[in-house]
């Protein structure tokens, strides 16, 4: 026991020196957290809108007017017809709105229940699919306010009822950063060790090879309590996150993630011989998937099934899955119990798999 | 120029041996590629329904048995009071909501209007907005259904709708540029960072030091590496792009790769800068990763600019990507051309020079 | 001495609060293989990194091929050649394309390269080993290609640092034997070692404790100063008030 304590003060003097990288690892999530869960957001909340007014009658100038009052539009001027393609093109607009010559004719003939060309039409650049139809539906709305003997729906977007973007992220980067951390932290002083001969050196030493590597991992594990409790005081207190569910249960799953994620370092550590190689597999190959597939920024359930099938080997989900639950749902434990089950079989997979593979390659 | 080519040489020599740069300068684009754009659909379903009827007549129930019958729909029950249905929104219960006002029936069998009102939650874009244009759908056509029931003409639309650039609405063809970025910044930014911090480690950087070899000569071999990396991986995933999506840039290739040819530079000078002040692995990747995912989280790959608050669009002026995507985007989809775009290239260039010269001057022989 | 190729006055070297190198003077003269000699620690290689042209001195003022280490450092770097203690050539490319990557930074013709490569490999017999890459070869082999790429421009002088550590006596011989072989043809040798009989096979020594040179001379005339037998006796006589220790 007391050469496994030694290894770990060995372990913690040298994170304890390299200052620089102890810095970046302790700062690096509290500005992340704090940059992404106030920035992003999907919400579309500003469409660009120019207009074509080739007879501007009263009921257009009206028309015109309201688009402009309208704090959801921001208006970008009047075009003629012929500049519509180019605005669109360069981006100075989202969409244009073309009044027809006899605007107020066919709106007439409207009123009177009678056949008519539409007197408008609006023309969205749908190369951005979420301000296209985001934008349609509320021009529609807009535009049609008032008209006599109309009878379609009229469409509202809420916008931020209850200020809720400002945390929608948090347990997505939560589950993106501990991981992405953690994982690097562990497999690259692993390799590093591998690398510079220094872990023969370890390795013939009296203490067996599982106790090394715990040594290894303890005082990562203890950088990242502290970056867990840094996110989650900011979360609360900053974001302003309700962390509605117990702070018990969110920090106990936290906690089984963090180990999850250094058995992943661990794991990559035994199929990596070089830093390069361990950085590129923990640090590129790792990210986008972990972004992308984890329901972070794109909702699962709109995956194709085969995606939401590979989803399911990404520990991220289930984390982000439980923490959205306990913080923002706030349900029981119980609730999220599928979830942790999860990632205790993912930790204990990996754990066994890089011991295996650890202890075939010393043999 | 003697110099610069045997250094050339030896930067192919080294990256074409080693035993797995070479191999993730394909695969990964392939995977990429061939997987994300199948996660970035918008094939929404289940978006929760609640409906408001404040009328409670046959045509008011016919309205909240179409939204019931349609599997796009999850009913989330029917109240009678608005601020209830808010609330369930709120929770993340409901998409949209439905509210049908109170002498709807009546109003309809004299033909004159009191218009239906669609509330969605604009937070979850995608379900939200998406979720209001399929309900508009179905109330319009059971509004129309009834009145023809009731022997009058439906109702005329007075506003059309043209979308542009991309008329089917195929949000894939939106992200597919945005993943491209993604790998560029990925394989063009850690690539040199790393290539030049396992010298340091190695310790052949203070062998090269002892020589006559210019910072400039140097630094340029590594970049001209990683540019040509980069224009691999990214006709790569214009190849696939085509041959998996049928998407191809409506724009001309020349647009694409002179912005490509800046943006590369920039990334790779990038991670050039942030090796030359790492002593260690760790610290180049910790500085190179904290960037990187400020770059993909916010310069617009996955969300867009416009919805984040002010202070932080403004940072987005100082993140290469923003102006990256603007152009691939503008390019792929929109057809622009050059002059359309100036201002971005020119930002872009801006940028390349910026990191680059730093990348040369942050380089020391001499301590 | 007239003519001096290396010539310090006062040089020092200070990281913070520790002086590494404190004002140490000497000079070296053409063709001389001088032995520069110390203790772990004692700031030898901080002492030849300012002559290099890889470290910039706090103070004092010195000389290498008639530039000034201060302010010409890169002119410097044409003339000279260098060995660090650390294997420094690349482990992913051959022994050729070793060879050919320093000749073309050298500025020498590709017809030229290949010639003094022909040379180079019959010295070391390494013909058939010329397309190996250069990690797949034993440390001896490696320390004594490295050499040799390190003088196949014909540097002015050649710093090595601790060249032969780790490495078994018998190729210690074989590279000894190619240090002299440069010497003899005119190029100065500037070697760092704290293998005590290496120091015997120098013109001359220098040694280094606690950053300052405690003596200089012949190997013959030290003995004689310090009524010693070997070389050893000598170090370990000096050595023993060290304050740093590795």
């Amino acid at each position: 026991m007391g050469g496994f304590l030694s290894f770990v003060k060995k372990e913690t003097l040298h994170i304890l020196r390299d200052s620089v990288t102890m810095l970046i690892a302790l700062l690096m999530p509290v500005v992340q957290i704090l940059l992404f869960g106030f920035a992003i957001s999907t919400e579309v909340n500003n469409i660009n809108v120019a207009v074509v007014v080739p007879h501007a009658t009263e009921a257009v100038r009206k028309a015109v007017s309201r688009l402009e009052a309208n704090p959801y539009f921001t208006f970008k001027g009047t075009l003629y017809g012929s500049q519509i393609d180019e605005t669109l093109r360069s981006g100075r607009a989202d969409a244009v709105v073309v009044f027809a010559a006899d605007y107020d004719r066919r709106m007439a003939a409207l009123a009177a229940g009678m056949p008519a060309e539409p007197p408008v039409q609006l023309i969205m650049d749908a190369s951005n699919t979420n301000t296209a139809t985001a934008g349609a539906g509320y021009l529609q709305s807009v535009l049609t306010e008032g008209m006599a003997g109309f009878s379609a729906p009229e469409t509202h977007l809420l916008f931020n009822p209850q200020m809720k973007s400002a945390y929608n992220f948090v347990p997505g980067i939560m589950g993106l950063i501990f991981i992405l951390i953690c994982a690097i932290l562990t497999s690259i002083s692993i390799v590093r060790e591998k690398e510079t001969g220094t872990m023969e050196v370890l390795l013939v030493s009296p203490v067996r090879p599982i106790r090394i590597i715990f040594a290894k991992m303890i005082p990562y594990f203890a950088l990242s309590c502290l970056n867990l409790a840094s996110i989650l005081l900011l979360a609360r207190y900053v974001l302003e996150v309700p962390m509605s569910g117990s702070v018990g249960s969110i920090i106990s799953v936290s906690l089984l993630y963090l180990v999850l994620a250094l058995a992943l370092g661990l794991f990559i550590s035994t199929i990596a011989n070089t830093q390069v190689t361990a950085l590129l597999i923990s640090a590129m190959l790792m990210l986008m998937p972990m972004i992308m597939l984890s329901g972070m920024v794109f909702p699962i359930e709109n995956m194709p099934g085969i995606l939401q099938a590979v989803s399911c080997i990404v520990p991220a989900r289930w984390y982000i899955d439980a923490i959205r639950k306990l913080m923002i749902e706030g349900v029981p434990f119980a609730d999220v119990l599928d979830d942790f089950l999860i990632l205790v079989s993912m930790t204990v997979v990996l754990i066994g798999v890089a011991l295996k593979k650890f202890n075939d390659r010393l043999e | 120029m003697r110099m610069l080519r045997v250094l050339l040489e030896k930067e192919f020599l080294q990256f074409l041996r080693d035993p797995f740069l070479p191999k993730m300068v394909i695969v990964f684009p392939m995977m990429v590629m061939l997987v994300f754009p199948w996660v970035t659909t918008m094939d929404v379903r289940h978006v929760g329904v609640s409906v408001v009827d404040n009328d409670r007549t046959e045509a008011s129930r016919r309205i909240v048995q179409k939204i019931g019958a349609s599997d796009y729909y999850t009913l989330h029950g029917i109240s009678d009071d608005f601020g209830v249905s808010l609330r369930a929104l709120e929770t993340g219960d409901v998409d949209v909501i439905v509210e049908i006002p109170d002498g709807f029936e009546e109003a309809l069998a004299e033909g004159s209007s009191k218009r239906v009102s669609i509330s969605a939650n604009g937070v979850n874009a995608m379900k939200g907005s998406l979720g209001m244009q399929y309900l508009l759908q179905t109330v319009s056509a059971t509004i129309a259904e009834l009145q023809r029931e009731r022997g009058g003409e439906p109702p005329t639309v007075p506003v059309v709708v043209q979308n542009r650039y991309n008329p089917t609405l195929e949000y894939r063809y939106y992200m597919i540029p945005a993943l491209m970025i993604m790998l560029l910044i990925m394989i063009t930014g850690f690539l040199p960072a790393l290539n030049i911090v396992s010298e340091k480690e190695k310790g052949t950087i203070e062998q090269i030091n002892v020589t006559p070899v210019s910072q400039f000569h140097f630094t340029l071999a590594k970049l001209m590496l990683y540019w040509i990396v980069g224009f691999v991986v990214l006709t790569l995933a214009m190849l696939l792009g085509w041959i998996v999506y049928g998407l191809v840039p409506a724009g001309s290739f020349g647009a694409i790769y002179l912005a490509a040819m800046l943006f590369v530079l920039v990334m790779s000078g990038f991670g050039v800068v942030a090796a030359n002040y790492s002593s260690t692995m760790m610290q180049a990747i910790f500085g190179m990763f904290f960037f990187v995912m400020i770059f993909i989280l916010m310069s617009g790959l996955l969300t867009p600019v416009e919805s984040m608050p002010e202070w932080a669009q403004r940072i987005t002026f100082v993140l290469p990507p923003r102006y990256f995507i603007g152009i691939m985007r503008a390019v792929y989809l929109k057809g622009a051309v050059f002059t359309d775009l100036w201002r971005d290239y020119a930002a872009l260039a801006g940028f390349a020079v910026l990191f680059n010269t730093w990348a040369v001057l942050s380089y020391r022989k001499q301590v | 001495m007239n003519n001096p190729i290396i010539s310090v006055k006062d040089l020092s070297k200070k990281f913070g609060d520790f002086t590494a190198v404190d004002r140490i003077s000497f000079e070296v003269e053409k063709g001389e293989i001088f032995g520069f000699l110390g203790a772990n620690g004692a700031g030898k290689t901080t002492a030849m990194r300012m002559l290099c042209g890889l470290s910039y001195p706090t103070s004092g003022s010195g000389t290498v091929a008639g530039f000034d280490v201060m302010r010409e450092g890169e002119r410097i770097k044409r003339r000279i050649g260098y060995m660090s203690q650390r294997f420094s050539l690349y482990d992913n490319l051959t022994v050729w394309e070793n060879i050919r990557l320093y000749g073309g930074i050298y500025g020498l013709s590709r017809r030229e390269i290949l010639r003094r490569a022909v040379v180079v490999l019959n010295r070391l017999n390494f013909r058939s080993e010329s397309r190996t890459l250069v990690g797949a070869l034993p440390l001896g082999w490696k320390q004594k290609l490295a050499f040799s790429v390190a003088t196949l421009h014909r540097p002015e002088v050649i710093f090595l640092d601790e060249p032969t550590g780790g490495v078994d006596p018998v190729t210690r011989r074989q590279f000894w034997e190619l240090i002299y072989e440069s010497a003899a043809g005119g190029t100065t040798v500037f070697v760092t070692t704290h293998y005590m009989d290496e120091a015997e096979y120098c013109s001359r020594v220098s040694i280094m404790v606690d950053g300052r040179i405690r003596a200089l001379g012949k190997p013959a005339e030290l003995k004689k100063q310090y009524a010693a037998q070997t070389m050893d006796e000598v170090f370990r006589t000096l050595a023993r008030g060290a304050k740093r220790a590795e």
